[in-house]
């Protein structure tokens, strides 16, 4: 109370009659709130905050008063997140842009480091900087004022630039020429903060990193300054904001993953900044900007995994908090606690991201002491992140066989993983199924139990999903387990799925999921007696979606995988009978005999062929109904194809004519 | 098709064909045999991954149809030999065997080893049969570029090394090296001219000359120009002497890491996994970081890790080759290298300034003089050169902060567990400092299970005084344990034949040798050891020492021949005290150190060491002091919670009576008296701790990412490493790695330079 009954004087001077004194009153009340947390919290509930955006958007106010007040104002920002929503709750925002119009520097300076204390708050929504069209090219112009403007407008810029959107506009009004120099400044804070700018400029966006490659500095090329920043000499945060930026250049496409600069450079300093050396946080952004760069390149992960024995390395991220540290440092466990989580996915993304494509390295991952385990552990963590991150790993360790039919069979892989499947965000569903779909393939001992525990209904459920990835995955994971399944299986995935929903799905929007719908009705019709079983109860269904399909608008592939249908229906005993009692469907066989695309005169013949073929039961009638329909001429034609695998199949058809 | 048409195969079949591989051209995305239609796609981390894009299924199918468990190699086959070759020499390369484990004797009827006379020929083009004999008007002015290319490079590289002193490695030596290898293109290409049929069959060759202590960071490249039949390429660093009929890393001080398996090779006849395999056209870098001791490789410009930590000082840069038609150059400055050596040297030298210039000193003029005194004088404290501190501070008016007899103290201690009188050494730290083991149980443990694992040796005391020996002291040395003396005791004769080397020149020294040897050194290989010194015809300070030594215990009539290990661990004390008559090296052999020691891996042929020196008794008390050590090993436990490294040490330490040989066992490193070094340094590092106003002992860098604010400000010493760091000195990393005009010179070099103090 007392505290408030002293405080309430710096804000009574405010208001004092004599400007002088109110100048006073401001220097005061700026001398009372440095550092004092608890001194602004009183002047903001007191009202001093109108008070001084009010003196400072005055007129008749000095130079000097507007300047201190706006140093007061930064000050009160520099507390808590409350005093920055307090603080943008009176609008300060609009009012500090609009100083920015004084031809004063020293205001200007005062107002933007202001401005830069309320972006960089994470309560502050990045849209306010863009409100107002005028005050971007605003910014660019005093960028040329004075070391201050430029560190904190480029402070402000990479703060609130997020997204395409925000990059366009910063890039349409010049930001890459107006930066780029900065980059030689004198003043290390200067050339950090334009460096970060570029890197949020950079980020998946082809269009700035294709222009950064270009632009000439002091006579040298962008990249190579960043190369340049990036020595091992320069503090650990350059040397990591420069690899950023080389990454997000070259994963735009503006630099190739086998230039030097991304393969002895870039990649190399990632490395270093996994190591043990490094703080937690620089540990963390070193793996996942690495995890990035690598993703998309076998070679690049090649490196990556015998470079300063990266992987073992990466083991260490699950060591925090150690128990050392429980014992003999609270602040250190605190510190542990706080990032171990974040270290944790950041290794796991890593590990997703070597063992994506190169078996060798995978085994070395699954090597790596406990690695398993603590796979398995991440799928159960509390942190959505760490299990998503767990998930994308696993998932990557997923694509090998070998693993497949070992470690992830001796660690009962399958069991958390369908418990993570259980209720989890779109994200972590997209990747876990897909890791599914893996799981359920035909040599994959995992297979067995995942359907006895309810993976059919999980699949059918997602084939339902609003997202088309999920859609995919479901549809995807169905047509593994309906690979040379057992007929008990298909029926239960013909049941469970239901055939509203496969028509449906046949005529999803996407190819994807047509393409994988028909392929599980081409698993589902496989081997003689199952496809009897599933015509003789679905056959109508079934016949009216391949008509349905072969009539629409569709790319050769999806006509391809019908025909192949119809052939694997062709080939039951009693499922026959549907195409041959259909002469829809036999003209349109004929036609594409005829086509001009050979894959579909070749899935056709294939009909064919099961057609007519001659020791089974009532395949004299059915020659003979064919040679009426002129499928005989067609042979002989075809029969003189230049494509020799057609002109194979069509003599070998004429020859169960001739038997 | 005229005539019977071969039976077209029935539908069915057909159909099933169609199931597996899939109709006519696969369709991409159907029908799931194919595997590698059905595996989605990685998931990307920026966006939300989907399985689109199957991945091509021809090929995906070929890479996928390899999997499956793989069958367990027998037994058998994996416990004794070393991983297949790697699949591109598989088809052709005969499993290759098992590094032999003992080093094989010499062939010397198919390696005449040509003694290289001293005196022969013309530095470049002497080896390899390379016709560079006459003067080649072309050739040389390409020679005097290359020459030239590569002195910019060296002394841009390696300021600090004074080359009159000690010289850079610039080629391969022609001399250093097994007949099996050829050398041309002004030595540095290296070829295998053997046989190349067995390990036998190996050899290697060293560089001119050892990596100079001043480099600080030193490096080097090979570039495979052919693997040959098999590949079986080491890169590496010995130290001088170490068998050329090896691959590097087989043997005691030799490094390697080998291409066909990956493997790196530390002293030993079993690699560790520690890189990728190499080949031709790979170009292969080893870096030898000498502020920390470590080394570490890499390929075609990609650094592989540290492979090697707590190297010694003077190593060669080594290659060897094993089959025939393997072929390596070296680039030791000749050509650019491909990975960023001077990056990583910037790094170090950032690293260290940035060390300097936090360690918190007054502004005040001279502050900075007084603190290195300080260091100087802590850096003899700590090591226990208490004449030479007490000189050093008189003469720059300092105070010593230990007391003087508390410094003669340690070095007795220090004494007794280098002499591996672990009991007695345990005694006597109570004795003088009566809490310090009581507070540090963690400690005493430790040098517990030093004082069992020399009670299997025979050294200690306790189990001495029950009849057993060390087999060498045996017969010269049949007493109880002695009283120590102090160590200005030791024969000061030492320094007479000191005086006599340098005095007379090599040959003089060299024949003194001889005659002080005879009936002493009765081991074949010691004497060629010292012979190859000779060979080199440059005197170092080591070579007195081992002189001095066996002259010392020739008068003690003494036969031990492990001077050479001796010598290259504190060569520093001697080398310092030697000189100029302060007798305080902490390693010097005086009278009690004569039964210490004595094993070396050429006594075992001769004399076979027994467990506890053979006698029963001794035998009895080392198990009833095991189990002792066992509770003690509990109470520790419920007390201080668990300890794996004690729970190692422990385990490793009796695992030595599971062989009937412990010295030849796997475990047997231990019972090496190396292995007393660290727990000497430990102990003594626990006594300075309790003098408050001491520099205190470096400790670890900080390691977790912590920073540094928030611990106490670091020492000085911390910052240039551990006082124990070997090979290095203080000074040379001050001109090297300290820029600043005003910064003093340091009045002394502790280390590179065999000079001492010049105290009056």
């Amino acid at each position: 109370r007392e505290v408030t009954a002293s405080s309430r004087h710096y804000v009574d001077r405010l208001f004092d009659p004599d400007p002088q004194k109110v100048l006073q009153g401001v220097i005061d009340m700026k001398n009372a709130v440095i550092g004092n947390n608890k001194q602004k919290a009183n002047l903001i509930v007191l009202g001093a905050v109108p008070r001084l955006l009010y003196l400072l958007q005055q007129e008749t106010s000095s130079t000097e008063l507007k300047t201190e007040c706006a140093v007061v104002l930064g000050s009160l920002a520099m507390g808590t997140e409350n005093n920055v929503k307090s603080l943008l709750d009176c609008h300060i925002i609009p009012a500090l842009l609009q100083g920015l119009l004084s031809p004063d520097l020293k205001f200007i300076e005062a107002c933007l480091r202001c401005l830069r204390t309320i972006f960089t708050s994470p309560v502050t929504p990045e849209e306010l900087l863009y409100t107002d069209a005028t005050v971007i090219p605003h910014l660019m112009a005093l960028l040329s004022r004075s070391r201050y403007t430029q560190e904190y407008i480029c402070q402000i810029f990479s703060h609130c630039c997020k997204g395409p959107d925000h990059q366009t506009i910063l890039f349409n009004h010049g930001a890459v020429q107006n930066i780029a120099h900065l980059l030689t400044s004198v003043s290390y804070k200067v050339r950090m903060q334009a460096l970060k700018c570029f890197s949020v400029l950079a980020f998946e966006n082809p269009q700035v990193s294709m222009t950064l490659v270009n632009v000439l500095v002091d006579g040298e090329l962008l990249p190579q300054i960043f190369v340049k920043m990036l020595q091992r000499d320069k503090p650990i945060e350059m040397q990591l904001t420069s690899a950023k930026c080389l990454t997000y250049m070259c994963r735009a496409g503006a630099i190739r993953t086998d230039d030097n600069c991304i393969v002895l450079k870039t990649l190399p300093c990632l490395v270093r900044m996994c190591s043990k050396e490094r703080l937690l946080e620089e540990r963390v952004e070193g793996a996942e900007t690495l995890a990035y760069l690598i993703e998309p390149d076998v070679e690049l992960q090649r490196i990556a995994s015998i470079t300063d024995h990266l992987i073992a390395m990466l083991a260490d991220y699950f060591k925090y908090p150690s128990s050392v540290s429980a014992i003999t440092d609270i602040k250190r466990l605190d510190h542990d606690l706080k990032h171990a989580h974040e270290l944790r996915q950041a290794a796991f993304k890593l590990y997703a991201s070597l063992g994506a494509n190169d078996e060798d390295i995978r085994k070395k991952i699954i090597e790596t002491e406990n690695m398993m385990d603590r796979i398995v552990t991440g799928l159960s963590e509390s942190s959505v992140k760490v299990r998503l991150a767990a998930v994308r790993c696993l998932h990557s360790l997923s694509r090998s066989v070998q693993q497949l039919r070992t470690s992830f069979q001796d660690h009962a892989v399958w069991k958390p993983l369908m418990k993570v499947l259980q209720n989890a965000p779109d994200e972590i569903l997209v990747v876990a199924s897909s890791m599914l779909c893996n799981l359920l393939l035909e040599f994959s001992p995992s297979k067995e139990p995942i359907l006895e525990s309810g993976a059919v209904e999980l699949l059918c459920g997602l084939t339902q999903s609003e997202n088309p990835a999920l859609r995919v995955n479901g549809i995807w994971a169905l047509m593994n387990m309906a690979f040379q399944a057992e007929q008990k299986i298909k029926a239960d995935i013909l049941r469970s799925l239901s055939t509203e929903q496969l028509f449906r799905l046949l005529s999803d929007s996407d190819l994807n999921v047509l393409m994988k719908t028909l392929g599980l009705l081409r698993n589902l019709l496989s081997t003689r007696p199952h496809i009897d079983k599933i015509m003789s109860t679905h056959g109508k269904q079934i016949m009216q979606a391949v008509t349905l399909i072969l009539e629409g608008e569709h790319n050769i592939e999806v006509k391809e995988q019908t025909l192949c249908i119809l052939a694997n229906i062709a080939d039951g005993t009693t499922a026959k009978e549907l195409i041959m009692t259909n002469d829809d469907i036999l003209q349109k066989i004929k036609y594409y005999m005829g086509h001009s695309h050979v894959k579909l005169q070749l899935a056709a013949m294939f009909c064919i062929s099961n057609l007519i073929w001659n020791e089974e039961e009532g395949s004299q009638e059915r020659q003979d109904k064919l040679r009426d329909m002129g499928i005989v001429d067609i042979l002989h034609k075809l029969s003189q194809s230049p494509d020799s695998n057609l002109c194979d199949k069509a003599k070998m058809a004429l020859q169960q004519y001739l038997a | 098709m005229s005539g019977q048409p071969p039976p077209p195969p029935p539908p069915q079949q057909q159909q099933q064909q169609q199931q597996q591989l899939p109709p006519p051209p696969p369709p991409p995305a159907a029908a799931a045999p194919v595997p590698g239609v059905v595996l989605p796609a990685p998931p990307a981390v920026s966006a939300g991954s989907s399985p689109a894009g199957s991945p091509g299924g021809g090929a995906g199918a070929a890479a996928w149809g390899r999997g499956g468990r793989p069958a367990p190699a027998p037994a058998a086959a994996a416990a004794a030999a070393p991983p297949p070759p790697p699949a591109a020499a598989a088809a052709a390369a005969p499993p290759r065997p098992p590094r032999p484990p003992p080093p094989p004797p010499r062939p010397r009827r198919r390696a005449p080893a040509p003694p290289a006379s001293p005196r022969a020929p013309a530095r470049l083009g002497a080896g390899g049969g390379q016709q560079r004999g006459g003067p080649f008007p072309h050739g040389d002015s390409a020679l005097n570029e290359q020459e030239k290319e590569l002195q910019r490079r060296l002394r841009r590289l390696y300021p600090a090394v004074d080359e009159q002193e000690t010289p850079l490695p610039r080629s391969w030596s022609p001399k250093d090296k097994f007949s099996y290898i050829g050398l041309s293109q002004n030595n540095l290409r290296v070829h295998y001219k053997g046989h190349g049929k067995t390990p036998k069959d190996a050899a290697s060759v060293r560089a001119t000359h050892p990596i100079p202590a001043a480099c600080g960071i030193y490096y080097f490249e090979v570039k495979i120009v052919s693997k040959g039949r098999d590949g079986y390429m080491g890169i590496g660093l010995s130290a001088q002497g170490v068998n050329m009929n090896r691959l590097p890393g087989w043997d005691k001080h030799s490094y390697g890491y080998h291409g066909d398996d990956g493997h790196s090779f530390c002293s030993s006849g079993t690699g560790q996994p520690y890189g990728p395999t190499f080949t031709t056209g790979d170009v292969i870098g080893c870096c030898v970081n000498l502020i920390n001791n470590t080394c570490f490789y890499t390929k075609n410009g990609h650094s592989l890790g540290i492979a090697f930590t707590d190297l010694p000082p003077n190593l060669y840069p080594t290659v060897g080759l094993q089959t025939p038609g393997e072929v390596v150059d070296a680039n030791f400055g000749q050509h650019p290298f491909v990975f960023d050596i001077e990056d990583y040297m910037r790094e170090w030298r950032t690293k260290i300034q940035a060390q300097i210039d936090r360690f918190p000193i007054g502004d005040r003029e001279g502050e900075w003089q007084t603190m290195i005194q300080k260091m100087v004088s802590s850096y003899l404290v700590h090591h226990g050169y208490c004449a030479t501190a007490e000189a050093f501070a008189r003469s720059t008016d300092q105070t010593v902060l230990e007391e003087l007899a508390s410094i003669k103290n340690r070095q007795r201690i220090q004494k007794l567990v280098l002499a591996g009188r672990m009991g007695e050494a345990i005694e006597t730290t109570q004795q003088l400092y009566p809490s310090l083991l009581e507070r540090n149980p963690n400690l005493l443990f430790t040098l517990k299970v030093r004082q069992f694992i020399e009670m299997v040796n025979g050294t200690d005391s306790e189990v001495r005084c029950l009849g057993g020996r060390s087999p060498k002291s045996q017969d010269s040395y049949p007493v109880s344990p002695r009283p120590f003396s102090s160590p200005s005791m030791s024969p000061s004769h030492g320094m007479n034949i000191h005086n006599l080397a340098s005095g007379k020149g090599s040959t003089a020294h060299f024949s003194g040798f001889e005659s002080c040897s005879n009936g002493v050194i009765s081991n074949k290989a010691h004497q060629s050891y010292c012979h190859s010194k000779h060979q080199s015809s440059n005197l170092n300070v080591p070579e007195l020492n081992s002189i001095n030594m066996s002259r010392s215990q020739q008068v003690n009539n003494f036969t031990s021949n492990d001077v050479d290990m001796e010598t290259e661990h504190y060569s520093n004390g001697v080398g310092e005290t030697s000189s100029n008559g302060f007798l305080n090296g902490s390693s010097k052999h005086d009278h009690e150190m004569e039964d210490c020691d004595t094993e070396m891996e050429v006594d075992s042929s001769q004399l076979r060491r027994q467990l506890c020196g053979g006698s029963q008794a001794a035998i009895e008390r080392m198990i009833h002091f095991g189990r002792e050590l066992q509770a003690m090993s509990e109470q520790l436990r419920r007390e201080c919670g668990k300890n794996t490294a004690n729970k190692k040490m422990l385990k490793d330490a009796f695992s030595l009576l599971a062989y009937s040989d412990p010295w030849n066992s796997p475990v047997g490193n231990q019972l090496d008296p190396i292995q007393r070094e660290p727990v000497c340094s430990a102990l003594n590092s626990a006594i300075l701790e309790t003098f408050p106003s001491m520099i205190s002992v470096p400790d670890e860098m900080d390691s977790h990412g912590i920073k540094q604010k928030q611990k106490n400000p670091r020492t000085l010493g911390s910052t240039l490493g551990s006082w124990e760091n070997r090979g290095f000195c203080v000074r040379v990393i001050y001109e090297h790695f300290w820029t600043e005009p005003h910064f003093p010179q340091l009045p002394l070099c502790l280390k590179c330079r065999q000079k001492d103090f010049q105290v009056t």
